[in-house]
């Protein structure tokens, strides 16, 4: 496999491009396995790749129904952050924030982290005074936060509707300077070509349509592509979760899916160099410009559950009148496209990284819309999980049994409401 | 090369000059020229640079879905980027550019990244750029983002406009029984039928004139077709939006429109919005939406001077403009040959080289009639000329492949790859796509959803096909009403005489070609191999790895070139590769239509109290509680708010203070069932309630965590009075609705939100009730046995106001809650001020409702976050264990029991002249770090206690922190602060001056 | 857009309505088991498909309904009243 390097760029200019090979092979899959990952989106790639790296293992295969990366791993908005508040949450999005940090180097594969900062926006002393709460957090566990008051503010990102006429004039942000964008689908494919380094099948068109049972074990997946076995298996299947599990026989999750939306813009010269978030008045919305140009924005969930991966005009209006309240520069700038993906909302806005009720089954699920900042951390704690058959401590918590024993973790105090959470 | 306007021809109205400027220079044009067919009389080939390598560009189409030329127009706060200059029309005075290039489209220094194109392959920048070069090394994010500073300043097209958009739009509502998209042949007849059938019909048309290709046609023949048709659906009351596009379509028959009102305008108008954004809801759509012709892949197919053929006939038979003198036409399809004759007798001198080994004879002939060269199995390889273009070579077929066959000298090259039908807005509601292998392209599949296809969107070719088409659309629309249509037999798909010869890309042996299949993003027919040699082999992959596709224009003509590339390289048929799915919006709408009007002070509603105006009036500033506005303090003579609370919270401590709660939430429970009703809801008990008595109520989730807290007033065996808090009110109705229509309907019990209804105003201090007596008609209401603690009557002020007063305390000083119709709020205030003055009293805001909350540790919604429960809050006193209420079951949880979640505390600084900061995290003195034994919600200055004070939870209570000192830690503002934990109730715990 | 029939109101945008949850949760008593009680607060069957779920009226009749829907193509089957009593009174009178 020839590195990514700019001297094999140079090289290969030279001499046609001819010195590229697959970023990953297609394998017919093996009738066994030792570690079955189903979904071959973020989360799978990254807790296969850990798996042969953290843990040496080998004879892993991922299984993926459509495309590897198809899912939300190339719906979402790529912003990276880690300003979780909640003990559990903040450890591990501090390392997803970490491991972002050299995922480039690590993969050998630029996935274009960008840590342009990333801006909440503030309106009254009550909402300084809770980001504050948070942020202090940040800075006390080792992650990194700051207060800026208006003129800090303005001097960094001008173009924002400063007017002490708005409907909610800004005051100033929170800001976590470390956080930013990455270039999605990279991610993507980094993670499947330094997984298929080192050995990993991924399986795609290889649809899972049956789960056979045997002593509290899963004994073989039945796939489109024949009945393939393992020692252990990982489900990572946002957006499927609930019907996977209900595939094994094992009834209800605390889960509910439902449909985000997202945004971009025609291509522009740069406009805004930080990701830029808003939340007044029952909005939420947030914003950054690719490194392609388009403003690449989204909002708050459809508000209805849905496995439908189609736009609907209410959010689109929505979210269009937020982006012309802080920017109002934006009014002739065209909306280029817009999609969405499938959310599995859990009941407190947080994921589950969890044994099951079935020996060799792992359960990895229930990102609401947090999914793709924390797929380096997910992966990996989901990798040490399979691997040694124990939760870290970091997501002991992170269970499917935490609600009974009334542990919530909470990070907007909505509740038992999946469509509340984000 | 020239290009040029002809003296006559065209429906452009040579009497009316309109004049423009392009690139700094004045030009001009006529009425009914787009911009792009004004450039073209003007001989203006080079209009773009190309995002990738800022290659020259030109007119490549003439309509949406147009590549080269996007220019940017407007100045100043009105610079719109991103336009196609081919869907413009031109009007007076309108200032157009270039852009992605410097100095200027003609001479960009940018186009030397040009000759490093063959470094910059698809996806090459996922190869690079991450460290130290050229190996890469180093770690961490700080080598790319100086390489991301320089790519984000080459990416991009069009200038990101910086000053707010002065222009004004709107968002307006629609229903129909069935919406045309599309005017052309299809969708005119359509509607037609549809309309004669007695159906109401929106007919919507994203060009300036009605009429499709008709508007194309060079023969009179077509005009007077079009004319009588718009007669027609004029007569049967079609209602007609020119200008619109349909950029979506939504399930249920919604359809998003975009209507632009003056884009067209010299100066706009003061009284008309720039666009306007349609929710249309029609029971039945016609999709007439016509189809695009597509290019082939050859080299630099992406030349000024290359067009599709069918751009060249609207240019010329359309806007009188002869886009070349010397014409070569590629193509594999008859549908050239029209064009070419219309072309040849402007007096150009036209070749056809046609990929097809054979064509018919009577092609050939009238070809020939037409003094037009044929060359059968010819194909185009390579464009000459750079800025322009000078000359073509070809191929010629050479069995199955091509062989270099020599150079043709030309100005303009055309070219036809076949044809795709516009299927977009169908894909939007997930409708499919089949390939139809003899028209070598996708024709859409039946949709059952009253979606109907029409036209040359659903694959016929001809123009009298087209109409038949229409008119059976119409008529299955008229069906879905379940009226009776005649019956027709729909047109074949297809109608060329001679089949198409698939072709997509010409590659000749030993010559380098560059050939764009996407020429927007510069995606080459080279880098298609390459994804496909890297493994990036579906569609959705060789999308995301190439960019393909991903251009202004969705790739409407790129796509299945790209496709048909793969499945070559892949060695399967098109159909096995698959589709993308098209999003939308078809063509780009601008963020300002979308929003609408709501944006400004109209982002959200603002919500006043009936007092709003009297509060400023009496020296308010307004602080925003949700999309309330509520006094925030009353400054007097240049008081700072710190001066103004203090005053306010000592006055009201002292004599007597006036505060708006009219934003509580406020509702109506009434019937046989409330007292049950509420005795369920809340978890103190409600059911020995007296009639004339209030009592604060603290209701939960399911879940066990706290929802809202509130007093409600008995005033009848079957009716209460319900406060809520102001952030909770929508909230808390909402739920009660549930709980009564879903889960208990059992019950006998209306609720009612009578929050507009009653303005309310809190009267507190020790000479709350002399003044309070002094507003009522009858003092002796306002007695101490009359109306006692918690007691609540219905009475009236002075002059006659009905009101309701309870004796209720958020402040901890003797307090009442007077309320009245809303109507009479400003008076009521009147009232109440008036008395109160003479007392000493004052007005106060939230930032002093504040202070005496705090002091008294009386929680708010920075405390009641939806992570608290009834013990953390401290008021687990009242929680019954006589009685089950909502989340009784849940709160009891074992995490939710752990004694040593943080509890509700008081916290005063070590040393008294300090203070410290909401949001300040409480840590031991010994560990300054990690989640701390709990937190800060809010801050004051407690005039009675003589220092800053707060309010926050610490693990276990105050209790367990009895003489210690903890760290109230700060890093984001002002570092560490010493303090103490104390009970939360900091003045007067014993409650004896609400209760005195 | 979906577009609900209101069965006091008639046909409406759903951005009129606010969306309820799993309409065949059955909440146990007050005063069952913290099991019960944690079933039905949070565990979801989540079908991809038709599914009987709530919404709110909230910008029109403020009733609450029972629609039956599918979560996939949106395609509604039934609409009713929620409250039981005014369901059954509905379809008395027709």
């Amino acid at each position: 496999m020839t590195r990514f390097s700019g001297w094999n760029v140079f090289w290969n200019g030279l001499t046609g491009q001819t010195g590229w090979q697959r970023q990953w092979r297609d394998p017919e899959p093996k009738p066994h396995y030792d570690i079955l990952i189903v979904g071959a989106g973020l989360h799978g790639l990254a807790t296969a790749y850990y798996l042969a790296k953290n843990h040496g293992l080998k004879n892993i295969a991922v299984l993926e129904k459509g495309w590897l990366g198809g899912g939300n791993a190339g719906r979402n908005t790529t912003i990276v952050r880690s300003n979780y508040m909640m003990p559990g949450n903040r450890e591990f999005y501090e390392h997803s924030l970490k491991l972002w940090e050299n995922l480039s180097h690590d993969l050998n594969y630029n996935v274009m982290f960008s840590q342009r900062a990333h801006v909440s926006l503030l309106h009254s002393p009550a909402a300084r005074d809770a980001a504050a709460r948070r942020y202090n957090t940040m800075r006390l566990t080792g992650s990194d936060g700051e207060l800026w008051n208006l003129e800090t503010l303005k001097a960094n990102v001008p173009l924002l509707n400063y007017s002490p006429d708005a409907r909610f004039p800004i005051t100033g942000a929170a800001v976590q300077r470390r956080a930013g964008t990455a270039r999605h689908d990279a991610v993507a494919w980094g993670y499947a070509r330094a997984a298929d380094q080192l050995g990993v099948d991924i399986i795609q068109n290889c649809e899972v349509i049956g789960v056979t049972r045997k002593n509290g074990q899963i004994e073989n997946l039945e796939t489109s592509r024949g009945s393939i076995g393992a020692k252990k298996i990982g489900f990572a299947v946002a957006g499927n979760s609930s019907r996977l599990w209900d595939m094994a026989g094992l009834g209800t999750l605390p889960i509910e899916s439902h449909k985000l939306q997202a945004f971009v813009s025609e291509p522009l010269k740069p406009l805004l160099d930080q990701v830029v978030v808003f939340g007044v008045g029952g909005a939420h919305f947030y914003i950054s410009q690719s490194n392609k140009g388009g403003m690449v924005f989204g909002g708050d969930l459809d508000w209805y559950k849905s496995y439908a991966q189609r736009g609907n005009l209410p959010i689109v209006q929505d979210v269009a009148e937020c982006a012309m309240s802080i920017l109002p520069c934006l009014g002739r700038v065209r909306l280029l496209r817009h999609w969405s993906g499938v959310m599995d909302m859990s009941m407190d806005g947080s994921p589950f990284i969890c044994k099951t009720p079935l020996d060799n089954l792992y359960l990895n699920a229930g990102w609401n819309y947090g999914g793709f900042k924390a797929s380096p951390a997910s992966g990996w704690y989901f990798a040490d999980l399979i691997a040694n058959d124990r939760p870290h401590q970091f997501i002991v918590n992170h269970d499917l049994k935490r609600f009974e024993r009334g542990y919530n973790i909470d990070e907007r105090g909505a509740g038992p409401d999946p469509k509340l959470h984000g | 090369m020239s290009a040029r306007r002809l003296s006559t021809g065209g429906r452009v109205d040579r009497s009316q000059t309109l004049s423009f400027k392009w690139e700094g220079r004045d030009y001009s044009g006529y009425a009914g020229d787009t911009l792009a067919s004004a450039l073209m009389a003007n001989n203006q080939r080079l209009v773009g640079r190309s995002f990738k390598y800022h290659r020259p560009r030109g007119i490549m189409s003439a309509g949406v879905e147009e590549s080269g030329a996007i220019v940017s127009i407007g100045e100043g706060a009105r610079h719109e980027p991103n336009v196609r200059a081919t869907t413009q029309q031109l009007f007076d005075g309108l200032v157009a550019r270039g852009q992605n290039a410097w100095p200027s489209v003609g001479f960009d220094m940018g186009a030397v990244t040009g000759l490093f194109s063959r470094f910059f392959a698809a996806g090459f920048y996922y190869k690079t750029f991450m460290g130290i070069p050229p190996f890469e090394w180093g770690s961490g994010t700080g080598i790319w983002m100086q390489y991301e500073k320089l790519i984000r300043k080459a990416a991009g097209m069009g200038d990101a406009p910086s000053a707010p958009d002065p222009d004004s739009y709107e968002h307006a509502h629609d229903h129909c029984d069935v919406l045309v998209v599309g005017s052309g042949p299809a969708g005119l007849n359509a509607a037609v039928s549809a309309a004669r059938a007695g159906l109401d019909v929106i007919l919507v048309e994203q060009d300036f004139e009605l009429g499709g290709d008709f508007l194309n046609q060079p023969d009179a023949e077509a005009e007077i077709k079009r004319t009588n048709l718009i007669a027609l659906i004029k007569a049967v009351n079609v209602r007609i939006m020119t200008r619109t596009t349909a950029f979506g379509l939504y399930e249920y028959g919604v359809a998003g429109l975009l209507e632009q009102v003056t884009d067209h305008m010299a100066s706009g108008s003061e009284h008309l919005p720039r666009q306007r954004f349609w929710t249309v809801r029609a029971k039945s759509t016609v999709l007439a939406t016509g189809a695009l012709e597509r290019s082939i892949a050859f080299g630099n197919n992406d030349r000024p001077g290359v067009m599709t053929v069918a751009a060249a006939g609207v240019y010329l038979n359309r806007y009188g403009v002869l886009a070349g003198e010397k014409i070569a036409i590629a193509t594999n399809n008859d549908s050239v040959y029209q064009t070419a004759g219309d072309l040849s007798r402007a007096d150009a001198t036209v070749s056809i080289f046609d990929a097809r080994k054979e064509v018919s004879h009577a092609l050939g002939e009238a070809a020939e009639r037409d003094g037009i060269t044929v060359q059968l199995a010819m194909a185009p390889m390579n464009v000459l000329g750079s800025k322009t273009v000078s000359g073509l070579s070809l191929a010629i077929a050479n069995g199955d492949d091509w062989k270099a066959g020599g150079t043709r000298s030309c100005d303009l090259v055309l070219v036809s790859g076949g044809w795709s039908p516009v299927a977009s807005l169908l894909s939007h509601r997930g409708g499919k796509l089949s390939w139809d292998s003899e028209n070598a392209c996708f024709v859409p599949n039946t949709f059952s959803d009253r979606i109907h296809m029409a036209g040359s969107a659903a694959g016929v070719w001809n123009l009298d096909d087209c109409e038949v088409s229409g008119m059976v659309a119409g008529a299955a629309a008229v069906k879905d009403f379940g009226k009776s249509a005649p019956s027709m037999s729909a047109p074949m798909v297809g109608g060329w005489e001679n089949p198409i010869r698939p072709l997509y890309e010409i590659k000749v042996a030993g010559e380098k070609l560059k050939s764009f299949v996407d020429p927007q993003h510069d995606v080459t027919a080279a880098d298609v191999r390459l994804a496909h040699r890297e493994g990036f082999v579906s569609v959705e992959h060789l999308k995301r790895y190439t960019t393909l596709g991903m251009a202004n224009d969705q790739g409407k003509m790129g796509n299945i070139i790209g496709l048909a590339l793969m499945a070559e390289a892949l060695g399967k048929e098109i159909p096995e590769v698959g589709t993308t799915t098209f999003r939308p919006p078809y063509t780009p709408v601008s963020i300002g239509a979308l929003c609408g009007r709501n944006s400004g002070s109209h982002f959200r509603p603002l919500r006043r109290t009936p007092m709003h105006d009297w509060n400023l009036d009496h020296g308010a500033t307004m602080t925003d509680a949700g999309l309330w506005q509520r006094p925030w303090y009353f400054a007097r003579d240049g008081e700072t708010i710190t001066e103004a609370y203090i005053r306010e919270a000592t006055t009201t401590r002292s004599a007597v203070g006036l505060c708006d709660v009219t934003s509580l939430g406020k509702i109506a429970v009434q019937g046989p069932d409330a007292t049950e009703f509420l005795n369920r809801v809340y978890t103190n008990p409600f059911a020995k309630l007296p009639i004339g008595k209030a009592r604060y109520g603290i209701m939960l989730r399911d879940d066990g965590l706290v929802m809202d807290d509130g007093t409600t007033w008995r005033l009848s065996e079957t009716e209460y009075f319900m406060t809520t808090t102001t952030a909770h009110a929508g909230k808390v109705m909402v739920w009660l609705e549930e709980l009564l229509q879903v889960r208990w309907p059992d019950l006998k019990v209306h609720v009612t939100s009578v929050s507009d209804q009653w303005a309310g105003c809190a009267v507190a201090g020790p000479k709350s009730r002399a003044c309070l007596a002094a507003c009522v008609e009858d003092p002796a209401v306002m007695e101490n046995d009359v109306l006692p603690f918690m007691g609540v009557i219905e009475t009236t002020l002075k002059g006659g106001t009905p009101c309701r007063i309870a004796r209720i305390s958020f402040s901890g000083e003797m307090a009442f809650e007077v309320y009245v119709p809303s109507d009479y709020a400003p008076a009521m205030m009147q009232i109440l001020w008036d008395e109160a003055q003479p007392l000493q009293g004052c007005l106060y805001g939230t930032e002093a409702l504040g202070t005496l909350r705090i002091e008294k540790g009386h929680v708010t919604g920075a405390e009641l976050d939806g992570r608290v429960n009834i013990d953390d809050a401290g008021l687990g006193k009242m929680a019954s264990d006589k009685k089950s209420y909502v989340g009784d079951t849940l709160r009891k949880r074992p995490e939710m029991l752990r004694e040593d979640r943080p509890r509700l505390v008081g916290i005063f600084p070590k040393d008294r002249q300090q203070t410290f900061n909401g949001g300040a995290l409480l840590c031991k003195a010994d560990t300054v770090s990690g989640f701390g034994e709990g937190w800060i919600t809010g801050v004051t200055h407690s005039p009675e206690l003589g220092h800053w004070i707060g309010i926050g939870f610490v693990s276990g209570g105050h209790e367990a922190w009895a003489g210690q000192t903890l760290v109230a830690a700060d890093p984001l503002r002002k570092g560490n602060v010493d303090v103490e934990v104390v009970s939360p109730h900091m003045v007067d715990p014993g409650g004896e001056r609400m209760h005195g | 857009m979906i577009r609900i029939p209101c069965p006091f109101c008639g046909e409406r945008d759903h951005s009129e309505f606010s969306y309820g949850g799993d309409a065949t949760i059955e909440y146990p008593a007050l005063d069952a088991s913290i099991a019960n009680w944690h079933d039905a607060v949070f565990q979801r069957q989540n079908i991809c498909g038709m599914q009987f779920e709530t919404w709110q009226h909230l910008n029109g009749c403020r009733m609450w309904l029972v629609v039956e829907r599918d979560t996939m193509s949106h395609e509604i089957r039934s609409v009713r009243p929620a409250h039981t009593g005014m369901a059954k009174a509905l379809e008395d009178e027709t």
